[in-house]
């Protein structure tokens, strides 16, 4: 059952606040994702202590870099049911967990952050993560080019 | 962040993905909740029963690395019998 939107409203605006954009809804995902062009990130928000304290920083410190996706979405875990589904089918060989990141290219997954890889660790080690991969798979796009 | 618990009052493997290595020769990979009399409750549960496996453990383990926990069972109670050694798995090497 989502928690009330007065208790989640700062965690959304914690991905929001580091332009990242939301999808709420099928029809949201699939106008962002179903193109499968280029490099996008999805992040699996969640209520949980890792998300807050982890996960969430880790991005934050990540987007600081030059060289990042060009596309930036997140869905809500266990909040926005639909578009969390919706978005978890775009790369359904990975299990749910949240709060978790996918880096997709051109429609395919390149790299994947489990919920596993962010307990128990700080967001420096998990940005430091992600920045690897985002050497690796979104340079020829650019550094630091990015639509909204 | 090493140990940091954000549910004060929990023990320090709450929420953490664990595997349990099982008396019986199961393996088991969840989530941690706690420990009670009864035995180790934890959450989104995989299960691997080398009777009827058709992978070695190390290589159940490595895919529920890859591409995370395949949930059996939402929660579970793992008998404290049948509890042995719980590693998290994020020291198990892909």
């Amino acid at each position: 059952m989502p928690y009330s939107e007065l208790m989640v409203k700062p965690m959304r605006e914690d991905m929001t606040r580091m332009g990242v954009k939301e999808l709420k809804s099928v029809a949201e995902v699939d106008e962002a994702l179903g193109a499968g062009e280029g490099t996008v990130l999805v992040f699996v928000n969640s209520v949980c202590g890792c998300a807050a304290g982890a996960a969430r920083p880790a991005l934050a410190e990540a987007l600081r870099h030059g060289t990042r996706p060009r596309h930036l979405y997140t869905v809500f875990a266990g909040q926005d049911l639909d578009a969390a589904g919706r978005a978890r089918s775009y790369f359904a060989e990975y299990q749910p967990s949240s709060p978790s990141i996918a880096l997709l290219r051109d429609g395919e997954v390149v790299h994947f952050v489990h919920r596993h890889m962010i307990e128990g660790r700080g967001p420096e080690a998990i940005a430091a993560n992600l920045v690897a991969a985002f050497e690796k798979y979104c340079a020829e796009e650019g550094v630091g080019k990015r639509e909204e | 962040m090493s140990g940091h618990v954000f549910h004060p009052g929990h023990e320090e493997l709450h929420g953490v993905t664990v595997v349990v290595d099982g008396a019986s020769g199961r393996t088991y990979v969840g989530r941690y909740h706690e420990r009670v009399p009864k035995g180790v409750v934890m959450h989104d549960v995989g299960i691997l029963d080398p009777g009827s496996a058709t992978e070695s453990r190390d290589a159940w383990i490595a895919r529920q690395l890859n591409f995370g926990v395949k949930v059996d069972h939402r929660h579970f109670v793992i008998p404290t019998e049948e509890a042995g050694t719980i590693t998290p798995l994020g020291r198990f090497q892909p």
